[in-house]
C-alpha cells in the first residue's frame, strides 16, 4: 500500500497528541512523508480531541481523506469518526474500557480489540500506559517495525525515569504482539522507504527559518495558535543566543521588537488575529520609522474571540489594511511547513532590505500541524545583508531618510559614531526632523510632506518585484483553475491528482505574496483560465475581493469555508465536479 | 539589493566623540513651559557624565513633553503615545552598552502606557524614565490626566475631575523601582542631580517631575509648587527605607517632597537574562553557522 492514514481519538488529558507525534515520527523515519493533523478544543482536560496521520511514498500536503485504523480511547471517538472509516479499515478499541460488537463496526471494516488496560496493568499502576499498548497495535496494523516505534519511544521518553521508557517499551511491544496475532490478514501496512525524514510543525518551521536568518529577538505574547513560536525560540534561547521575551500584552511585544530592531537586531514578533489587532498602531510606526520588523500573524477562527483552537483565513483584510493611512508593507503566506520555513527567511530579507514591516501570513492549520520535510530543503545558512547600511562620509551630514530611488535610505544603528538621528512617529524630513508641528502647512514643507509619501510608497514597486511569485502549478490544458493562499493550498495539492485521475485537469494560482500583488502575472493567468474556483477559509472571499480590486477580474465560482475546520481534498474535488457537470462522484 | 548603499555622513570626525548636547533644533514648547526646565535638567546630568552622542538614546512617545528627543544631539525614537517603554526596553535589550532614556508626559506614561510603566519597573530595566508631569494634556488643549487633582475643572470635566488622581511615586514604588525620585522643573540644580543619580544608578530609575503646563493648567503651577515643595535630602529622609518612602509618597497637601524617596541595589533585567552574559546581543552572532545539528530534535 502506498498511502495509509491513521486516526486515534479521545479525551483532552488522554494523551492523544502525544500518541500522534510518536506516529508521525514513526512514518518519517521508515523515510515516508507524513502529514500530522492535530483537532483539538479549548479545554485541558475532557472533551474531543483527535489525530490523524498520513503516510505517504509521495509528500501529502493535508490530513487526507478517511482513515484506515481507528484507535478509540472512548466510545465518543468511534461514533464521530466510524463513517469516515476506509474499505478494509480496522478499528482498535478495548473492551474493558468499552463495549463494542463486530456487528457495530461498518461493513468493509473489522473490528480488533486489545487488552490495552491489561496490559498497561503488567507494568504501572498509571492507566495511561495503556496508550503504549494501542501505540504498538496501531504500528503493527501499520507497518511500523517495532524496533523503530521503540527507538521513537525512548526518544519521546528519554529524559524521564528509567522505567517509565521500560514501561512504555513492553507495554508497546505486548501490543504490537497482540496485534500480529490477533488481526488476521493485514493489507493495510506500508512499507519503510530509504532515509528518513524530518518532521516539523508550521510554527516549528517558522521558528527555525527566523534562526536561520539571524533572529536575536522575540517579543511575545501568548495566543493560540502562535504560543509555539515562543516556546521553540525560549527552548533555544541560550543555545542559539537569542533573547525571547514574553511581553505584558501586545502592544508591549511589537513595540519592544521595533526598539530592538532599532537597536540593531533582526527582530520579530508573533501572534494571532487578537493580539495583532492590538498591534495595528505599532505596526504603521515601523512603517514611519522604517524600521525592519517581521510580524507572524496565525489566524485562528472569529469574529473576537471565535473559535480559539480552530483554523480560518479571515484575517487577510486586517493585515493589508492594519494601521491608520498608507505604508509600504508585504504579507506572505506559505501553506505547509517547508514553505513557511522559506517563507520566513524572505520575511526578514524583504523587512532588511526595505526597512519595513513584513507580515507572515500563517494560520491554525499551517502553525500546528505536522508535515516532513528533507534535511535538503531546509538551507540553515541564507544570506542575508547586514542591518547596518550607514557609514560616515566626512563632511556632509547624514540624512536617515534621504530621497533614494528605491525608497530605501541609509540606515545607522545607536552605537555608530556620527550617525545619530531620531526615528520619529510623526511626519520628517530626510534628517528625520519633524514637519508635523510648526513646519506643516507651510508651502516648502507641504511639497516635503508629499516628496516624503512618495519615498516611503515606492518601497511597494521594490516588495512587489523581490516578494516570491505566484505559483503555477498543475495541467496547462486544465478546466478549473484553483485560486488561493495559505494552509488551503495542501487540500487543493492533494485534490489536483484525484481530479485528474477523473479526467478533470485542473491548475493551482497559489498567490504567495498576498500584498503586494504581482498584478500583472496574477491578472494574466487569470484572464487566461477556462474556469476560475476560488478557495478560501472566510466567509467573504477575501482574497478573491482583492483579486477583483487589483486585477478587474472577478472570480464567480467560490467555495467558501468557514466553520473552523480546514478542507479536505473531497471537498474540493466535489465542488470542481459539479461545476464542470460531471456530479457526484 | 536596494540601493541602500547612498552615500551618509556628517561633519564631526569620529574619533572626536562628541558628548551628547543641544540639536540643532529648538524647543517648540510655549514660552514658560516646565519642560524647558527639565531638558536643561537633562542636558545637565548627560554632560557631566560625559556620556557620547553616538551611546545615548533617548525615547519618548506622544505629548509636548515626547518631542524632547529631537533637542539632543544623541539617537532618539520618537514613537506613538504611551510606548516609550518597551521600546527602550527592546533597544536596552538589543545593546544593552547603550544609555537608554525615556522621556514623556503623565497621559502618556500613567494613561494609555500604565500597563508597561508598571512591567518594566518589576523588570528592573536599566534605564532612566523622566516623567514631565503637568496634571493635564496639553498637546490635546486641555483635558484631565491621570495625575488632575479630584475637583479639576477641565474641557473634558467641566464639573470637575471624580477620580482619585495616580500617585506615580507610590506606584513605582509598589511596582517595584530601584530608583524613585521627585523632581521640580522650578529647580533645575537640584533636579539634574536626581537624573544625573539616575544614570548611574545600576536598574530601573523613575523620575516624575512637576513641570507646570502654563495655559492649561492653572491649578498646579509654578508658584503652587514653589510654596509647598521641600527636599527629602534636608528633611533627613533615609531613602533606603521602603515603609518610609511610601510614607513621603503619600504626602500631598501644603507640603510636598520632592528629591530621592527610595534606591536599592537590585540586579537588572540584563543582569538575569543569560544571554546578554555574552555581551550586547547586537555584537553577537546571528544565524545557525555551527548548529546544523539542531535539525536531529526533528526526526
Amino acid at each position: 500500500m502506498s498511502e495509509i492514514i491513521v486516526r486515534t481519538g479521545g479525551e483532552a488529558g488522554d494523551g492523544i497528541a502525544s500518541l500522534g507525534e510518536m506516529l508521525t515520527r514513526s512514518f518519517a523515519r521508515m523515510g515516508l512523508h507524513v502529514f500530522g493533523l492535530n483537532a483539538y478544543q479549548s479545554v485541558i482536560r475532557g472533551g474531543h480531541v483527535w489525530f490523524q496521520a498520513r503516510a505517504s511514498e509521495v509528500r501529502p500536503f493535508s490530513q487526507g481523506d478517511g482513515a484506515d485504523i481507528l484507535y478509540c480511547l472512548n466510545r465518543e471517538t468511534f461514533d464521530i469518526h466510524r463513517a469516515d472509516l476506509r474499505p478494509g479499515a480496522i478499528v482498535i478499541q478495548d473492551p474493558e474500557k468499552f463495549p463494542l460488537a463486530p456487528s457495530d463496526v461498518p461493513a468493509g471494516a473489522k473490528l480488533l480489540p486489545v487488552p490495552t488496560l491489561a496490559i498497561a496493568r503488567k507494568y504501572a499502576t498509571q492507566a495511561i500506559l495503556q496508550n503504549a499498548a494501542g501505540l504498538g497495535a496501531m504500528a503493527y496494523l501499520a507497518g511500523i517495525p517495532l524496533p523503530v516505534l521503540h527507538q521513537v519511544i525512548t526518544d519521546s521518553f528519554g529524559r524521564k525515569a528509567g522505567d517509565v521508557v521500560t514501561w512504555n517499551l513492553g507495554a508497546s511491544a505486548d501490543g504490537y504482539e497482540h496485534a500480529r496475532q490477533h488481526s488476521g490478514a493485514n493489507d493495510r501496512a506500508v512499507a519503510p522507504r530509504g532515509e528518513g525524514k524530518l518532521v516539523l510543525s508550521g510554527n516549528q518551521a517558522i521558528a527555525l527559518g527566523a534562526a536561520a536568518a539571524g533572529v536575536k529577538f522575540l517579543a511575545q505574547y501568548p495566543m493560540t495558535p502562535a504560543s509555539s513560536i515562543m516556546h521553540w525560540l525560549a527552548a533555544h534561547s541560550r543555545d542559539l543566543g537569542i533573547v525571547v521575551k514574553q511581553a505584558e500584552d501586545e502592544l508591549a511585544a511589537i513595540n519592544m521588537a521595533i526598539g530592538a530592531s532599532f537597536g540593531g537586531v533582526r527582530s520579530m514578533t508573533a501572534t494571532s488575529g487578537g493580539g495583532f489587532s492590538l498591534m495595528v498602531e505599532a505596526l504603521g510606526m515601523a512603517g514611519m520609522t522604517e524600521t525592519p520588523l517581521v510580524v507572524v500573524e496565525s489566524q485562528r477562527a472569529g469574529p473576537s474571540t471565535g473559535l480559539p483552537t480552530k483554523t480560518e483565513q479571515g484575517d487577510l483584510r486586517l493585515m493589508i489594511g492594519a494601521g491608520q493611512g498608507e505604508f509600504p508593507r508585504a504579507i506572505l503566506a506559505p501553506s505547509h511547513p517547508k514553505e513557511a520555513f522559506l517563507a520566513t527567511i524572505d520575511a526578514f530579507r524583504l523587512a532588511e532590505e526595505w526597512q519595513t514591516p513584513v507580515l507572515l501570513a500563517s494560520d491554525l492549520h499551517l502553525s500546528e500541524n505536522f508535515a516532513t520535510v528533507d534535511r535538503d530543503e531546509l538551507p540553515l545558512h541564507p544570506e542575508i545583508p547586514s542591518v547596518a547600511t550607514a557609514t560616515l562620509v566626512p563632511g556632509t551630514d547624514y540624512h536617515r531618510y534621504q530621497y533614494t530611488a528605491s525608497g530605501v535610505s541609509p540606515r545607522s544603528i545607536p552605537g555608530q559614531p556620527g550617525l545619530q538621528y531620531v526615528a520619529g512617529s510623526d511626519e520628517h524630513d530626510e534628517r528625520g526632523h519633524l514637519i508635523s508641528d510648526v513646519r506643516s502647512g507651510v508651502p516648502v514643507w507641504v511639497a516635503e510632506r508629499k516628496k516624503m509619501m512618495d519615498k516611503r510608497m515606492k518601497k511597494l514597486d521594490g516588495l512587489r518585484r523581490a516578494a516570491p511569485t505566484p505559483l503555477v502549478e498543475g495541467s496547462p490544458n486544465a478546466e478549473v483553475t484553483l485560486v488561493a493562499w495559505g494552509s488551503t493550498v495542501g487540500a487543493i495539492r492533494d485534490a489536483m491528482p484525484l481530479l485528474d485521475h477523473q479526467g478533470i485537469p485542473t491548475k493551482l494560482l497559489f498567490v504567495r505574496t498576498v500584498y503586494p500583488l504581482a498584478t500583472e502575472e496574477i491578472t494574466e493567468i487569470l484572464e487566461n483560465a477556462k474556469r476560475t474556483l476560488l478557495v478560501e477559509a472566510n466567509y467573504s472571499g477575501q482574497l478573491g475581493q482583492l483579486l477583483r480590486q487589483e486585477t478587474g477580474v472577478l472570480l464567480p465560482n467560490r467555495l467558501l469555508k468557514y466553520d473552523g475546520e480546514p478542507f479536505y481534498p473531497h471537498e474540493i474535488v466535489a465542488k470542481v465536479r459539479e461545476m464542470t457537470g460531471h456530479g457526484g462522484q | 539589493m536596494a540601493d541602500s548603499s547612498a552615500s551618509v555622513a556628517r561633519t564631526s570626525p569620529p574619533n572626536t566623540l562628541p558628548v551628547v548636547g543641544k540639536s540643532d533644533t529648538k524647543p517648540t514648547w510655549c514660552p514658560g513651559c516646565g519642560d524647558f526646565g527639565v531638558l536643561a535638567a537633562i542636558e545637565m546630568a548627560v554632560k557631566r557624565l560625559q556620556l557620547p552622542s553616538h551611546n545615548v538614546v533617548v525615547v519618548s512617545g506622544i505629548g509636548c513633553s515626547s518631542n524632547l528627543p529631537h533637542f539632543l544631539s544623541s539617537y532618539g525614537f520618537h514613537g506613538i503615545h504611551g510606548r516609550a517603554l518597551p521600546v527602550a526596553e527592546g533597544i536596552r535589550w538589543a545593546n544593552h552598552g547603550l544609555t537608554v532614556l525615556a522621556t514623556g508626559g503623565d497621559g502618556d506614561g500613567f494613561g494609555i502606557g500604565a500597563g508597561h510603566f508598571v512591567h518594566t519597573m518589576r523588570r528592573n530595566v536599566d534605564l532612566t524614565y523622566v516623567t514631565m508631569d503637568n496634571q493635564i494634556y496639553g498637546l490635546t488643549t486641555g483635558q484631565a490626566s491621570p495625575t488632575s487633582m479630584m475637583g479639576q475643572k477641565t474641557k473634558s470635566t467641566p464639573e470637575g475631575v471624580i477620580e482619585m488622581p495616580i500617585d506615580p511615586i507610590a506606584l513605582a514604588l509598589a511596582a517595584g523601582a530601584t530608583y524613585v525620585a521627585r523632581g521640580f522643573s522650578g529647580d533645575v540644580k537640584h533636579l539634574a542631580d536626581l537624573v544625573t543619580n539616575g544614570i548611574r544608578h545600576h536598574g530601573f530609575s523613575f523620575v516624575d517631575v512637576f513641570s507646570p503646563c502654563v495655559p492649561y493648567n492653572k491649578i498646579n503651577t509654578f508658584d503652587f509648587f514653589r510654596q509647598r515643595v521641600y527636599k527629602l535630602e534636608a528633611s533627613g529622609h533615609d531613602p533606603s527605607n521602603l515603609s518610609l518612602a511610601f510614607q513621603k509618597a503619600l504626602e500631598w497637601g501644603d507640603k510636598i517632597p520632592i528629591g530621592l524617596f527610595y534606591q536599592v541595589e537590585r540586579p537588572t533585567y540584563e543582569d538575569l537574562e543569560e544571554v546578554l552574559s555574552a555581551g550586547p546581543l547586537a555584537q553577537q552572532p546571528a544565524g545557525l553557522a555551527g548548529h546544523d545539528a539542531i535539525l536531529d530534535e526533528f526526526q
